[in-house]
């Protein structure tokens, strides 16, 4: 094979075999050669061949120059006595397979660039083997999809090794298709369920590719007739019947997919990954979601961020799916630590702790224990914070008026010590209702003036009307820091009239006492 | 438009005198000149306003207005020049011209008055006759004397004019003597005329004469009488106008020199000095103002724009390069809320230590600025401050206390030999950079301030701007001295109280630049936290911006413009940043004093630093149980970081000593051996438990007190359970402690809380709401602001259509003038003519009789 210089030459190069293969089956020999550039070092070579092998195997798929049918093994055909024509077409389907095997290989090559190619290459060859089935169809009609080739797509995608989250992110296009979806569904059930059978442990990186894959399926919400397919004929076939989106093959493939990915081990990252997008994107999908109480319950009793973020699947199955709940706010009343004012997850636990905590029928010792708790991990937290669980706290004794001894108790004794205990675990027995919020009134000497604003609201009566704390959730101290900064003063700024003296400041100062500047 | 206003303003002119004249008219007797507007139904209580008028009267009245007006100007339309009548009150027609003649009479004599000379006290007023000085007269009267013949003098009596050259008045006059002689005796000849006039005249002179000898006489004994007189009022100044004919002809240099001297401007008589006490007593006062003006911000009670707060002075009292010495300060460190008499008694106690403190001071500070070894500085001094005298303009503006300062700096001016003595102020950073880099401190704060002393805003306009400039300038120079490897604390150590005086001239572009280099660490902050929920602590700059925002502005305000973001900021540090190494604690415990410090005054509740101290606290304990206490973002129970400040070597134990961090910890220096890192951990410790117990000190009085300390109280027990400190440390761990208990126990009981009573709100009635009619014939219903509206509508339209009016009636009267001068016109014009004609035909006439005569002859 004479090859010029550079890329540009085996370009050329390619083009020339590939003219001579698709022009005379006497030429056939020459896809060795394209097949052997496969092999190459160079990625840009690789490409090259990848391209030609796509045009050549798609020239001959829409020909039907392979071999149709179960492939009997090269050796036997060749040496049989079978015609000509056969022989090429079965030899020709064996050169098929291997420039299969090598894409699916290449999609763990290093380069993005040949894995991204080599993705769609095979993705092509799936449309058209689809059109154009290598198999005979059992009965007339018969619905019938690659799945040998697909199912190795998948597995190459999910890959034990590499982060594949790239190469996913372009898979996610052709999830669009409803048949691509619903056999990726399939596949990825299989693949997980025999890696994780294969495999003591389980790599984290398959995990999270399988996450990744997983997460990038979505199944569209509203209801819409017009399906789209890869596979351009399948939608007239009556075997796709029951598999569409909003079909209950469709949900159960979602479903069994889910179920079996969550039942593993898998790692604490993970949890939280599912868990955030759980409410949102599989919960309404799934045909039987009462089934994922298993792994909620799990996830909930795991404690810290992950027993917050279980806490909305659970809202979800308990608000629309009549799920039974024992203890349900006893544990609620067991997540409150002081590491709650500083998660991640802080708004979408106080949202959902407000929506809880709405209810007008709760009992007046659970939602006293709730607040005095909540003033007393108030101790602890940042401003940010603090400006939105006061409001919180006051809105609880809003909703409950029966709760207003907490801040209003004129009969009361005096006490010799707070009765409330907050090592136990069970509100019932808190004694909430005894003790009172002092806790709010020492955060009346708050150094953040709107904080001791919002803390001095239980001096007078509370108002009737709640506030609204939905504005308050997301708030950052950054927020708080520009509008303070952004504030107008009406007169000019007000000066310290102690004149400075140095760096550290005068000789009673803090900093001077316990720092030198040498 | 123009026009019309032109006409409503003509008719608000004169609308007052025409008012007053129809207030003072007469019911017109005459039936025919009244036009009675009939109302059709008369409506009780209702006035009716217009139920009779008097056209004719009003119609004259607008005519004679425009007349005055209108007329006016149409005549003089095409005149450009104007005749202004300016004396006084003369378009004035409230004044009688009795009143302006009396006004101007008084007027033209205070000018008089002032004019002359405002020292001459003994000047009489001087009196005229006919415009004429009475002395003047008086003087001619006396040359008169000497001279006998008068009517040489040019002072003849009109009829005697009349009579010699015949004069057009004299003429009629004598016209009239003659109608008057002709009715007495008719005959009288020319002659007789002029001898009687002779003889009278003659007669005059005699009687003249014979009275001027009288008054003669007079005047002489009036002499002889003053000059007995004179003796007793020996005091009494010669007559002025006698002195200055006098004086007039010799100026005498000394004269003048008096003269000089009288003329100039006397100083104002000001207060007496004031005496010491006083002096204390008004500083005192001062700061006693300044305190409670402090306290009330403190308590956030003009938070709401209360208009009756004194304008804070801090600024302006400052500018006086006013410096408080040190027993004030120990009065202003007193602040537990209350500014009491007995601290006044208390202070004069101490004043004898505060002497000492006092006298210790300067000294001090020449040992800190005296950084010259040898003693040769004071010599060198002494010449550069000659030279100093010697080149006036060099530094021409150094105000007197700067010298003095100055001459108390003595080491510094060694130094300044080689430094220029004025500078521009610098537009940009790099140019700031560049005069101070390379520099010895001394040189550098030399520059700062001599680029403050000559860019004095009070030297030229745009000095303010540089200043303010300058200020955040050096700002960015103390964020870069910070940031260098090798911090120089020290420049920024006296580089603070320039800015603090800076500050002191320009707080609002200050606080301004404060603002900005907060708002940036923020950012840089923001970024990071975004992205991965934390942040490495930020460099030395960022704390020292912050613990200058501390000492430049008041930290125990409730709300304030610069120290409630800094709160924010510092909050974020103690949140937001994990404890990694050494440096991190060593920078953490920095904010945690700054932050104490903030609040020393307020005493407000930081609920971030007590967890901060905590997990410090945590991070230095050996066998940890984790009972009782939980820990806070950002430290850790487990992890790499958790035993961070534990020091297991015993010898490093024994041998350390307790002694300030140093703040270069904080920037980056690295441990030497393993012992120093150690005894750094050691410190660490100390301090955070020295906090420890002044928060417990801090927090007392907060009713939630023990709950805030709880944690705190569980990880010292741990800590001296385990004896594994150096004694001095397990000392401090103990009376934390035991504080910690006193005030535990010292602490209120737990009182159930009560809100404060609100008033009771009123119970809802049922009583109809009353509506009061004011304004018979509209709509009641509507909103106020609507029926504002409608009545402005009307309004307008009412006076759109009165303008419209006058307008029309305006230009039929200009119409009707010009009309009636055409007519004017044409009448003189055939007047003329006709004339002409009687000319042409009376001689036409004469000539035809003459050419008869002629003929006949």
């Amino acid at each position: 094979m004479e090859r010029g210089p550079g890329p540009d030459g085996a370009r050329r190069a390619l083009g020339c075999l590939l003219e001579a293969v698709l022009a005379s089956r006497g030429e056939a020999n020459a896809v060795f050669d394209i097949l052997a550039v496969l092999q190459s070092e160079d990625s840009e070579e690789i490409r090259e061949a990848v391209r030609a092998c796509g045009r050549l195997f798609a020239a001959l798929l829409e020909r039907g120059e392979l071999f149709v049918g179960r492939l009997p093994s090269e050796d036997s055909v060749l040496a049989g006595s079978q015609g000509a024509t056969r022989k090429y077409k079965v030899w020709m389907r064996h050169r098929y397979h291997s420039c299969c095997n090598r894409l699916r290989e290449l999609l763990a090559h290093s380069s993005f660039e040949v894995k991204e190619l080599a993705l769609s290459t095979l993705m092509r060859f799936v449309q058209l083997e689809g059109v154009h089935p290598l198999e005979k169809p059992k009965w007339d009609g018969c619905y019938l999809f690659p799945h040998q080739l697909f199912k190795a797509v998948v597995e190459g995608l999910l890959s034990l090794e590499d982060d594949c989250s790239l190469l996913l992110s372009q898979f996610r296009e052709y999830l669009e298709h409803d048949d691509i979806r619903y056999h990726t569904m399939q596949a990825a059930t299989d693949i997980v369920v025999r890696v994780a059978n294969r495999y003591l442990e389980v790599p984290f990186t398959f995990w999270n590719n399988a996450f990744t894959l997983l997460s990038a399926v979505s199944l569209p919400r509203q209801e819409c007739n017009t399906s789209s397919f890869y596979v351009k004929h399948a939608s007239e076939h009556p075997g796709w019947v029951g598999r569409g989106p909003h079909g209950a093959e469709h949900r159960k493939a979602f479903q069994l997919m889910w179920l079996g990915f969550l039942k593993h081990e898998l790692p604490l990252g993970l949890y939280k990954k599912v868990l955030v997008i759980m409410h949102d994107s599989i919960l309404p999908h799934l045909a039987q979601p009462s089934l994922m109480i298993d792994f909620l319950t799990r996830a909930y009793d795991m404690g810290g961020a992950i027993s917050l973020l279980a806490l909305n699947g659970l809202f979800i199955l308990i608000h629309q799916h009549n799920l039974e709940y024992p203890d349900f706010y006893r544990k609620l009343y067991g997540l409150l630590d002081p590491s709650i004012f500083h998660v991640k997850y802080r708004a979408r636990f106080f949202h959902l702790a407000d929506l809880f905590l709405s209810s007008s029928h709760l009992p007046a010792y659970l939602v006293a224990a709730f607040a005095k708790r909540l003033s007393r991990l108030a101790l602890t937290a940042p401003p940010e914070a603090l400006l939105m669980v006061l409001p919180f706290i006051c809105n609880l004794l809003r909703r409950h008026p029966a709760c207003r001894v907490l801040v209003h108790h004129p009969l009361g004794h005096e006490l010799d010590s707070d009765p409330f205990d907050p090592e136990e675990g069970n509100p019932a027995e808190s004694r909430a209702l005894e003790s009172s919020l002092w806790e709010l009134q020492a955060l009346q000497q708050h150094y953040h003036p709107e904080v001791s604003q919002a803390a001095s609201v239980i001096n007078q009566a509370l108002s009737v009307s709640e506030i609204s704390i939905a504005p308050l959730l997301e708030l950052t101290a950054f927020e708080i820091f520009e509008r303070n900064l952004k504030k107008k003063c009406q007169e000019s700024v007000p000066l310290q009239f102690i004149p400075a003296q140095g760096l550290l400041g005068l000789q009673d100062d803090l900093c001077a006492q316990h720092f030198t500047l040498s | 438009m123009g026009k019309a206003r032109l006409a409503a303003f003509r008719r608000k002119g004169s609308g007052a005198p025409a008012g007053a004249q129809s207030g003072r008219a007469r019911p017109n007797p005459n039936p025919f000149e009244v036009k009675v507007n009939r109302q059709k139904f008369p409506v009780l209580g209702r006035k009716a306003r217009h139920a009779v008028g008097q056209p004719g009267v009003s119609r004259a009245r607008a005519v004679q207005k425009r007349t005055q007006t209108l007329l006016k100007e149409y005549k003089e339309r095409d005149k450009s020049n104007v005749f202004t009548d300016k004396r006084f009150g003369e378009y004035s027609s409230s004044m009688s011209p009795e009143e302006k003649m009396m006004k101007r009479f008084a007027l033209e004599q205070q000018r008089q008055h002032e004019k002359k000379s405002i020292y001459n006290l003994n000047e009489d007023e001087e009196l005229t006759h006919y415009g004429q000085s009475l002395a003047d007269i008086e003087k001619h009267n006396d040359i008169v004397d000497s001279d006998s013949d008068a009517e040489e003098r040019g002072t003849l009596s009109a009829e005697l004019t009349a009579a010699h050259f015949g004069g057009g008045g004299g003429l009629l006059h004598k016209k009239t003597l003659q109608q008057q002689g002709e009715d007495e005796e008719k005959p009288r000849s020319r002659k007789e005329l002029i001898e009687e006039l002779i003889a009278k005249s003659k007669q005059e002179k005699r009687e003249r004469q014979a009275q001027r000898e009288g008054a003669l006489e007079l005047t002489e004994k009036l002499d002889q009488d003053w000059k007995e007189i004179q003796t007793l009022l020996a005091h009494k100044t010669p007559k002025p106008e006698n002195r200055d004919q006098k004086e007039k002809p010799k100026p005498d240099a000394y004269d003048m020199m008096v003269r000089e001297l009288g003329f100039e401007m006397k100083a104002q008589p000001s207060n007496r000095m004031k005496t010491e006490e006083e002096l204390a007593k008004e500083e005192q006062e001062r700061l006693q103002k300044l305190e409670a003006a402090r306290l009330r911000r403190m308590r956030g009670e003009d938070m709401h724009g209360d208009s009756r707060k004194p304008k804070h002075l801090s600024a302006d009292d400052l500018n006086d390069d006013f410096v408080l010495d040190k027993d004030d300060r120990r009065l202003l460190s007193y602040t537990d809320g209350k500014m009491s008499v007995e601290e006044e008694q208390s202070r004069e106690a101490s004043d004898g230590e505060s002497e000492e403190d006092h006298h210790e001071d300067p000294s001090d500070e020449n040992l800190e600025e005296s950084s010259d070894p040898d003693g040769h500085s004071d010599l060198d001094s002494d010449t550069e401050t000659e030279e100093d005298c010697g080149r006036p303009d060099t530094e021409p503006r150094l105000a007197p206390q700067k010298r003095l300062a100055n001459n108390g700096h003595k080491a510094r001016e060694a130094a300044r030999n080689e430094l220029p003595y004025t500078f521009a102020a610098p537009e940009s950073y790099e140019e700031l950079k560049s005069l101070l880099s390379g520099k010895t401190m001394e040189e550098q704060l030399l520059v700062v301030e001599r680029i403050k002393t000559c860019n004095h805003p009070s030297l030229a306009a745009g000095n303010k701007a540089k200043l303010e400039k300058l200020f955040g300038f050096l700002l960015e120079y103390v964020g870069d001295l910070a940031t260098s490897d090798t911090p120089d604390l020290g420049v920024i150590d006296k580089l603070v109280v320039q800015l603090y005086n800076l500050c002191q001239m320009f707080p609002d572009s200050a606080s301004n630049s404060i603002k900005f280099v907060l708002r940036d660490a923020m950012h840089e902050m923001e970024g990071s936290v975004e992205a991965r929920g934390r942040v490495a602590f930020p460099g030395l700059d960022v704390l020292i911006y912050l613990k200058i925002a501390g000492m430049l502005f008041p930290t125990s305000d409730f709300w304030h413009p610069v120290t409630t973001p800094a709160l924010v900021c510092m909050s974020q540090l103690l949140t937001k940043c994990p404890v990694l190494s050494l440096h991190d604690v060593v920078k953490g415990l920095f904010v945690c004093c700054m932050f104490l410090d903030y609040v020393s005054l307020s005493r407000r509740f930081i609920p971030e630093l007590v967890n901060f101290l905590l997990g410090i606290l945590y991070i230095a304990t050996p066998n940890k149980h984790g009972q009782g206490y939980t820990l806070v973002h950002p430290f850790r129970a487990s992890g790499k970081n958790s035993e961070l400040l534990l020091v297991s070597d015993e010898e490093d134990t024994a041998t350390w000593q307790r002694t300030g961090l140093s703040l270069r910890w904080a920037s980056g220096l690295k441990a030497q051996t393993k012992t120093e890192a150690n005894h750094t951990r050691l410190s660490c410790l100390a301090v955070c438990v020295a906090l420890v117990k002044h928060c417990v000190l801090l927090y007392s009085s907060l009713p939630a007190f023990h709950d805030i300390m709880r944690p705190l109280r569980a990880l010292l027990t741990e800590h001296l359970a385990n004896r594994t400190h150096p004694p001095e440390l397990q000392e401090l761990c103990q009376s934390t402690l035991s504080t910690l208990t006193n005030m535990g126990k010292q602490s209120q009981r737990c009182r159930p809380l009560v809100c404060e009573k609100s008033k009771p709100v009123p119970l809802r009635l049922f009583t109809p709401r009353l509506v009061k009619v004011l304004e018979f014939g509209r709509k009641q219903g509507s909103s106020k602001e609507e029926q504002e509206r409608k009545r402005l509508i009307h309004k307008h339209k009412r006076e759109f259509k009165g303008a419209v009016r006058e307008i029309r009636r305006d230009n039929q009267f200009l119409a009707r003038m010009q009309l009636s001068e055409t007519l004017e016109r044409d009448a003189e014009r055939k007047r003329k003519v006709k004339q002409l004609f009687n000319s042409l035909a009376t001689q036409e006439g004469e000539w035809k009789a003459l050419k008869r005569k002629k003929f006949k002859k």
